[in-house]
């Protein structure tokens, strides 16, 4: 344990397999963990100013550009933000193509992470690409399931990056019977494969480690469906809310390191949003087979180590598979493509699960339907501070690595949260930083 | 002969025309195999060389410091390729060149002078010389395979200088702003994306930029003559290709109209 008496240092000085550009800097001085720091060095992109005077209609083509991994997501929350000042419900069968194009980004953005950004780590290799060298099979049947989530997004959204087909109410148009039909069979296909990758995944070697104990887990909540369109936000501290109740919980802080903002629980804390969260608040909502699957690989409700994380990403595409495809064998052609909305003075939130977790939009409309102000929390800002304190946690207990093997163990740990830089760069608080 | 090195890089953008390149499931591992991919950070490869025989770039520059590596990439590469409307012109990001940006940055973050970032996001050619451009918001698939195996191939680079109103024509969908009289960008934008918005009852909204010898006063009055306004022509100019000269142009003439 000699050089735990001399100060060390260490960075990684870009981020590899994440999505957007961020940095990580560790100092340990006398053999203690002096400060950890997740860097985001992305340049802001100021969305939330340039928000302010455009038509309603607008933010669902503008936000999606936030994030070329997940812009379903920004879509489906701009909506339900959009909708709620509108005092609009969209017609039922509308919502279930919404299920499905979420399922689709949810296969999509899942499967890159485990097999491109997550699974080298587990297994030794420097990318997924040098990965395919032995692991042929595996990366094949991964991009066959990443390319039907993309397709799945373009039957529904016209487009896999920056779908072109949503707009406030629902569509421009409803996908035709036929096209929804021919998927059906790549997702049959696809509901064994992604059982398969659970039981992969499940093989890896996992380090042992737990998330801080007072971290709090924070995820949507639907009464009967798994929470990617949830209603109220719940968490393992006792949380229970609606979407316009967010910010009397939560905020965020501006911090020096970061062009993204860090994300706070008002009554203290950190928290965590995500799959690890998602599951562990709602995992008597999966499909019966990803349930199943969870139950035999251990995953429980009790789970708080996040390296397993990739563990919940498989499973969550086995429910994603399984609720896109019932989608799919029940659909029959809508009545209209979009519920009729008519612009109204007001403020209305609005939120979905983003694959890496809970993403959050607020509005507020004058009377012919231009926005006032907008606001956006997304999911990386929200877990930053958590990701700087279990990285801390995970050091504190692994500085007996070499600095080569202790920054290795960091950035795979990083990778548990899937932080998706892009998105978390650019957002809007007006509150002052605590010091 | 040994096989080309690639590097793709990125500036402020949101990464789906780098995702574009791991989207291409059927071509992926091909394309690995054809190219010695050295530096794709999101992917994994973080190998500073000092020439990569071909470079991508996605984004756009918006800080100085960015301003400084775009010359550093270019000293290295081969033949620089950009990929995508941040990198071609500037992206949405570039709706600030005509705000006070002092007043966004304060609107966004607590601290505004922890935030370095420049007045304008500015596209790569305004700061290097770039030897080919994919548009798009996000670039077409088919277009960045086919300009992988034309480079590979040594062959021409395709090049499409019509607008999405051809594509329509092509495909042969009836036009939605004359028949339904909904507003379209399609005979001002650059064609690409295979004119997917027309084909699903909804008007172009320009994600590919503006085509060549782009006619927007004559679209202007059909979309007048549709019953938009100025302001939605404005707007809809106003977006991911909002620094492309003939939109800026164009959104300005309007703007000095109304007021």
């Amino acid at each position: 344990m000699t050089h735990e008496h001399r100060a060390r240092r260490f960075g990684v000085e870009a981020l590899t397999r994440v999505e957007g550009e961020g940095g990580l800097i560790v100092e340990v001085h006398e053999g203690e963990l002096v400060d950890v720091q997740l860097r985001i060095f992305e340049p802001p992109r100021f969305f939330e100013g340039f928000l302010v005077g455009r038509e309603y209609t607008e933010p669902v083509d503008i936000t999606a550009r936030i994030c070329g991994i997940c812009p379903v997501a920004y879509q489906m929350s701009a909506c339900h933000a959009l909708e709620a000042v509108c005092g609009v419900e969209v017609d039922d069968a509308l919502r279930e193509l919404r299920h499905l194009l979420y399922c689709g980004e949810w296969i999509e953005s899942h499967v890159l992470h485990i097999h491109l950004l997550h699974a080298p780590d587990f297994l030794g290799y420097p990318s997924g690409i040098a990965m395919a060298a032995d692991h042929r099979p595996e990366v094949e049947r991964g991009l066959r399931l990443k390319k039907l989530g993309n397709r799945i997004v373009e039957v529904v959204g016209g487009r896999a990056v920056h779908p072109v087909n949503v707009r406030v109410g629902g569509f421009y148009s409803a996908p035709s019977g036929s096209a929804m039909h021919e998927l059906a069979d790549e997702l049959r296909w696809a509901v064994g494969a992604a059982v398969d990758i659970v039981r992969w995944v499940s093989t890896f070697p996992m380090p042992e480690h737990e998330l801080p104990g007072d971290t709090a887990l924070v995820s949507l909540r639907h009464p009967t469906e798994y929470p990617i369109l949830g209603e109220r936000l719940v968490s393992t501290s006792g949380l229970d809310i609606a979407a316009d109740e967010y910010l009397d919980h939560f905020t965020e802080e501006h911090v020096e390191h970061s062009t993204a903002l860090h994300g706070r629980m008002l009554a203290g804390g950190d928290y965590l949003v995500g799959p690890l969260a998602r599951f562990v608040l709602n995992a008597d909502r999966l499909s019966p087979r990803a349930a199943a699957l969870a139950a035999e690989v251990g995953l429980t409700a009790a789970e708080r180590n996040p390296f397993r994380s990739i563990i919940v990403r498989a499973v969550e595409t086995v429910h994603a598979c399984e609720v896109a495809l019932s989608i799919v064998v029940g659909y029959s052609l809508p009545t209209r493509a979009a519920t009729p909305v008519t612009p109204r003075a007001g403020v209305g939130c609005g939120w979905s699960e983003a694959p890496r977790g809970l993403l959050w939009h607020r509005y507020e409309l004058d009377e012919v339907g231009r926005i006032v102000s907008a606001r956006i929390v997304p999911p990386t800002s929200q877990n930053q501070p958590c990701i700087e304190h279990d990285l801390a946690h995970l050091i504190e207990h692994s500085l007996h690595l070499d600095d080569q093997a202790l920054e290795s163990l960091c950035e795979q740990a990083v990778r548990n949260y899937d932080p998706c830089i892009s998105c978390a760069t650019h957002f809007l608080d007006m509150r002052i930083v605590r010091s | 002969m040994s096989r080309p090195t690639l590097a793709v890089w990125k500036f402020a953008s949101c990464d789906g025309c780098q995702l574009t390149i791991l989207d291409c499931e059927d071509e992926l591992l091909a394309i690995a195999a054809a190219l010695d991919i050295r530096m794709f950070l999101e992917a994994g490869p973080s190998e500073l060389l000092d020439h990569y025989d071909i470079s991508l770039v996605e984004g756009s520059i918006t800080t100085a410091h960015d301003a400084e590596r775009i010359v550093d990439v270019r000293a290295r590469s081969g033949l620089l390729v950009t990929i995508g409307a941040c990198a071609t012109a500037g992206g949405v990001q570039a709706l600030r060149n005509t705000a006070d940006v002092a007043e966004y940055c304060a609107t966004v973050y607590a601290r505004p002078d922890w935030i370095e970032t420049l007045a304008t996001s500015t596209p790569i050619a305004d700061h290097v010389t770039v030897d080919h451009e994919l548009r798009g918001c996000p670039v077409s698939k088919r277009e960045l395979v086919d300009t992988i195996t034309a480079l590979l191939a040594g062959r021409r680079l395709p090049i499409t200088a019509h607008s999405v109103c051809v594509e329509c024509k092509t495909v042969g969908h009836s036009c939605v702003l004359v028949s339904n009289g909904t507003p379209c960008l399609g005979p001002a934008t650059h064609a690409g994306c295979g004119a997917l918005c027309p084909s699903l009852q909804r008007g172009c909204f320009g994600c590919f930029g503006p085509s060549e010898s782009a006619n927007i006063d004559a679209m202007h009055t059909a979309w007048t003559a549709a019953g938009a306004s100025d302001d939605a022509l404005h707007r809809a100019l106003c977006t991911f290709n909002v620094g492309a000269p003939e939109f800026r142009d164009a959104a300005a003439r309007l703007s000095a109209a109304t007021t």
